[in-house]
């Protein structure tokens, strides 16, 4: 029985790592409807700048942390002037696909400016099972996805209160709902995208900054952008509870998954389990588990 | 307009490329098909650094080949097989001689390839990656996975743990784990791997890793709940740095895992910080700076910046297999220009070469390597030469030697080896034979 | 001046109904099929071939595949590669266990065998639209390989999984050389793009863009959404499942599951993007766009390097290549979003009035 806690747990702490990234996906389609393919790259993008700062000039983490954050809202801002701006009320598919070009032209340039080399990345807590549980219940529960989680649930509380209670939040909400009527009541549009974006940014560095030290900043941080897709489509792509509750089932149910179906059918399905889930969700409810329903009208 | 001055741009670039510089035919001409982007390009640029970097020495303080002067290009492939393709047909019409051996660096381009470079009279050489039956080069004329491959690496990697555990029957009813990248490369040992449990009478558990392996929880918490007596990392890119810190979350002991040979570079190592102390990893190379042809790069190229590679990476594990893999290349021209004369040579003069390829412990010794590769001789039935495995272990900064080069069931091996070939020729209609020459 | 149908009179309904209605564009067709028949094999060299005008004509299908499901059933989809691997893999099993099979009915075997599974991943789209279906369809694009890789007979039991396909023979010719299976590919592709073009117009073809219009819409005025979506995921399927196994057979020469991977889908996506939504041609320009444009980026940055003696390695090149491809497609979408095949019709347009544009 210690056994299924274990893989329980860690498969929910992983589901918050996977959250994390879901978030900047919902931020953006939230209040551009935009689905930001280039999330992954700014992860990397965001990561590779911090390691950068650290390595080339010796930075300590509070500078380089807000350096690498000024790179990410400048990131932001250009890309609603450049990209977006020119694009709106362009079809979803052409913003969507604008966003992959996005992220090759993120993944070339955060490449040419810092290497391709592995740069590992700490952040001063190891890795390592708890002692104290892993001697009296006999379950491994590591010290880092702990405290990556509560980073994680702040990160949460911060936005809820950023969206709920601050004059900006209120703006980004009203922009969420209705472009025009916002526009119509003075809410500065571009203004508002170009925050969101920043804010996508700063979630980017973040998750960058937990991924990066778990596995050492290096190109392979653009994949997991394809672990929040599912969490992203049985959350719903509109709600930020959504990335987290579909975060922690996703983690969870994709380890168990693979510890007990796994060996019976060769192993190695973590990779499609979530989205065949995910899929199998959807055909029950069609707009995620938080999403907003729609009404078609002919 | 737009469309006017796009095309005007299209047709400036496209006339740049077309005008590219042709290569000088007075040289001996090395295409190289390699990788330094992508999810693998900080395994590709170490060593392919080392690739270019022994290629510029020869030149530098030789003078080429007997005087007969290299000269090469890279191609990016990013480890993608398209791309691979077009690189290898691009190199090959670059100079009238063809791009000498093409190292993929990838098996997947290695297989893409194998048909192709056959028609084409390149040969193809895979060191230590690539399909593992090309050993037999009567049905493979044209492909030579030098020096090992994965088979041999395999039954190494168990004589090792056996070596450690006192003697073969001590393996009996230990338990170990095949930690593998799901895909053709993680595949590929499966049989020899199985093959040693029924004969040592070891319980074996295969136990995959999705692509591209950033998320190992679920198989070392499977790994912690089994216990087994040694762990073997079959892994490649992000997934081994991962396995690592895995280990560590789950308490697993890294003394007691032991990767493959693209397991154990210092891309991994250094990625999995203190993670990694005490891992075992195979190699078809040693590392280290202290190799008299090492200083002699440092001393030639890297300190002149020659090629533009980063110091860092000099006399890593990675660097040395590209140097290595250079030397071979170089060294079967030079084989083959004594019996076709010291000028350019093409694709079937340097197959030759390679098949008469022998390198001994004292050309070994003379060429600056000494003990950092084993003996090879290649011959046309044995397309490996040598299949010699020496275990490193990462002691927190450097790779260091924890034995000799060793082998393990060489016969199970040529055994399989010869059944792959033979049901590859029936599949593709071929009759085996050594080519003449 | 040359472009102009005025004097050419329809008198019947067939006429007018043509394919080609314009007797220009027949011509036209005409001399660019003369080309790549009989031109291009003369005078191409095997680079061309192997490395550029198979590939091209291979990928220029499976964008039609996409473009039937994508531009005109409006079901956007990333999962192509996945029915190129299954397209593949069986062409590769009808092969090797059906001794005698001509190696084109394996093909057209393929294509069926990924028409199937396509049908199979295309139910949930019955409820599930837009990105959610995107993301539904990368189940396939994951689950699919897996499967390949996992169960071991559907590589004859190769011990890496990787297939190699056999050399193609039809009634005892062998197509060994790049130039005979660049022929067998150009035909195979002309004959499937001139029936996408066909079925496009047909009643099906009609059902598909109205579905794509406004589903309700169209569910309202009596088209029966379960058997329009479910053609479209097949038929798309089965053009990428004969692409596949042309990939298989005629290009690379092995099938590596793994080779069939997101990467590929987003590049098919791509080429219909650049080349144009809901259009055959721009199927054709948009492949040979993204095919052609990181190798031409690819020479021209290292040759520039040669000559000015830059000192940047390939990988520098090749990021530097990345950084202008996305941001080409960027530009691309910005300025013309509809895609080449627009700038096609913009041209034609011009045409029929010049030299005299009033």
């Amino acid at each position: 029985m210690s056994f299924f806690f274990e893989v329980l747990i860690g498969g929910l702490l992983a589901g918050v790592m996977y959250s994390l990234v879901a978030l900047g996906f919902v931020l953006i389609y939230k209040a551009s409807g935009v689905f930001n393919f280039a999330q992954g790259s700014m992860v990397l993008f965001a990561a590779l700048t911090y390691v950068g700062m650290q390595e080339k000039f010796g930075f300590p983490f509070w500078l380089a942390f807000l350096v690498a954050l000024a790179v990410m809202v400048l990131v932001g801002v250009l890309t609603e002037r450049i990209v977006l701006r020119p694009l709106v009320n362009q079809p979803q598919i052409s913003l969507f696909m604008a966003t992959i070009g996005l992220a090759f032209f993120l993944e070339g340039l955060s490449q040419l400016i810092w290497g391709t080399d592995v740069h590992p990345l700490s952040l001063g807590i190891t890795d390592e099972p708890i002692e104290s549980l892993l001697t009296q219940f006999n379950i491994v529960v590591s010290k880092f996805d702990v405290a990556a989680a509560i980073v994680a649930g702040l990160l949460v509380a911060v936005l809820a209160v950023f969206f709920n209670r601050t004059r900006i939040g209120r703006a980004l909400r009203a922009v969420a709902d209705d472009h025009q009527a916002a526009l119509a009541v003075g809410i500065p549009l571009k203004q508002i995208w170009a925050i969101v974006w920043s804010v996508a940014g700063f979630v980017a560095l973040v998750a960058g900054l937990l991924w990066g030290a778990r596995n050492g900043v290096q190109f392979a941080l653009t994949f997991v952008a394809l672990k929040a897709l599912p969490v992203l489509i049985l959350g719903g792509f509109e709600s930020v509870a959504g990335a987290i509750v579909g975060g922690l089932i996703i983690g969870a149910s994709e380890k168990l998954a693979e510890v007990y179906i796994g060996p019976h059918v060769g192993g190695g399905i973590e990779g499609w389990f979530a989205y065949v889930m995910a899929l199998l969700f959807l055909l029950v409810r069609p707009e995620g588990l938080f999403g907003e329903k729609h009404i078609d009208r002919v | 307009m737009q469309i006017w001055k796009t095309s005007l741009v299209a047709i400036a670039l496209l006339s740049a490329a077309v005008t590219a510089s042709a290569q000088d035919p007075a040289t001996q001409f090395v295409g190289i098909t390699s990788y330094r982007v992508g999810p693998y390009g900080a395994n590709g640029a170490a060593f392919f650094s080392g690739f270019v970097d022994y290629l510029a020495l020869v030149n530098e303080r030789d003078g080429g080949i007997n005087k007969v002067k290299l000269s090469w290009e890279e191609c990016e492939t990013e480890y993608n097989n398209t791309k691979g393709v077009e690189c290898y047909e691009r190199l090959k019409a670059k100079a009238p001689n063809g791009p000498t051996a093409i190292h993929p660096m990838s098996t997947g381009i290695t297989y893409s390839l194998l048909d192709k470079v056959a028609g084409d009279k390149v040969p193809l050489i895979t060191l230590g990656y690539g399909r593992t039956d090309a050993v037999d080069g009567r049905v493979f004329p044209w492909v030579f996975p030098l020096e090992s491959n994965y088979w041999d690496c395999a039954t190494a990697i168990v004589k090792f743990m056996s070596d450690k555990e006192g003697g073969a029957a001590s393996l009996k009813g230990k338990k170990i784990v095949v930690l593998y990248h799901d895909s053709a490369y993680g595949k590929e040992p499966h049989p020899v791997f199985e093959e040693e449990a029924k004969k040592l009478g070891f319980e074996l558990k295969l136990i995959p890793v999705p692509h591209p392996g950033n998320e190992q929880q679920s198989q070392w918490l499977q790994i912690r709940q089994y216990q087994p007596d040694y762990v073997v990392l079959w892994g490649w890119g992000v997934m081994n740095a991962t396995a690592l810190k895995t280990a560590q979350k789950v308490g697993y002991p890294r003394e007691k895992i032991i990767g493959n040979w693209w397991a154990g570079a210092e891309t991994d190592t250094e990625a999995a910080e203190g993670a990694a102390k005490g891992y075992y990893a195979a190699s078809l190379n040693l590392a280290g700076n202290d190799f008299p042809v090492v200083k002699d790069v440092e001393k030639y190229v890297v300190s002149k910046n020659k090629t533009g590679t980063d110091a860092k990476v000099v006399g890593n594990v990675l660097y040395n297999r590209g140097m290595s893999a250079a030397m071979m290349t170089v060294e079967s021209v030079r084989t083959a220009q004594a019996k076709f004369g010291k000028k350019p040579l093409n694709g079937e003069q340097v197959r030759w070469g390679i098949e008469h390829l022998n390198l001994d412990v004292a050309r070994l010794e003379k060429l600056g390597f000494g003990t950092m590769l084993p003996p090879i001789q290649v011959s046309c039935e044995n397309h490996s030469g040598s299949g010699l495995v020496r275990f490193q272990q990462w002691d927190g900064k450097h790779w260091k030697a924890v034995s000799d080069w060793i082998s393990g069931d060489r016969a199970m091996v040529r055994k399989m080896v010869e059944d792959g070939a033979a049901k590859y020729a029936a599949e593709k209609g071929i009759k085996p034979a050594c080519l003449p020459g | 001046m040359f472009y102009r149908e005025a004097g050419q009179f329809k008198t019947s309904y067939g006429a007018d109904q043509a394919l080609f209605p314009i007797r220009q564009d027949r011509i036209g067709l005409a001399v660019i099929l003369a080309l790549a028949f009989v031109a291009v094999p003369l005078l191409a060299s095997q680079y061309l071939f192997n490395a550029i005008l198979i590939p091209l004509l291979i990928f220029s299908l499976a964008a039609i595949g996409l473009n039937i499901l994508t531009g005109y059933a409006g079901q956007l989809s990333l999962g192509s590669a996945a029915f190129m691997a299954v397209g593949a893999v069986a062409a590769y099993n009808f092969d090797l266990r059906v001794p005698g099979l001509p190696i084109l009915i394996s093909f057209v075997l393929g294509g069926l065998t990924a028409a199937a599974v396509g049908v199979a991943f295309g139910l949930p789209s019955l409820r599930i639209k837009g990105f959610y279906l995107a993301v539904a369809t990368l189940a396939a694009q994951f689950f699919i390989p897996w499967l390949l890789v996992k169960v071991s007979w559907f590589s004859n039991h190769s011990s890496s999984g990787v297939i190699s396909a056999r050399p193609i023979a039809i009634l005892g010719y062998a197509f060994d050389t790049p130039a005979k299976r660049y022929l067998l590919v150009l035909t195979i592709v002309a004959l499937l793009a001139l029936a996408a073009k066909n079925m496009v117009r047909s009643r099906i073809g009609r059902a598909w863009m109205a579905v794509r219009d406004m589903d309700v819409a169209a569910e309202v005025v009596g088209i029966r959404m379960l058997h329009t979506k479910l053609t479209a995921f097949a038929v798309s399927s089965f053009y990428c499942g004969v692409a596949g196994a042309l990939y298989a057979f005629a290009y690379l020469g092995s099938v590596q599951p793994e080779d069939f991977n997101l990467d590929l889908s987003f590049r098919i996506l791509f080429m219909i993007i650049v080349g144009g939504v809901g259009s055959i041609l721009g199927s054709f320009l948009g492949a040979a766009f993204i095919t052609l444009l990181p190798i031409v980026l690819d020479r021209a940055l290292t040759a520039v390097a040669l000559q000015y003696n830059l000192g940047f390695d390939s990988g520098v090149a090749s990021m530097l290549q990345l950084v202008v491809f996305g941001a080409l497609i960027i530009f691309f979408l910005v300025v013309e979003p509809q895609g080449l095949a627009r700038l096609w019709q913009i041209g034609k347009e011009k045409l029929r009035l010049w030299p005299f544009p009033y």
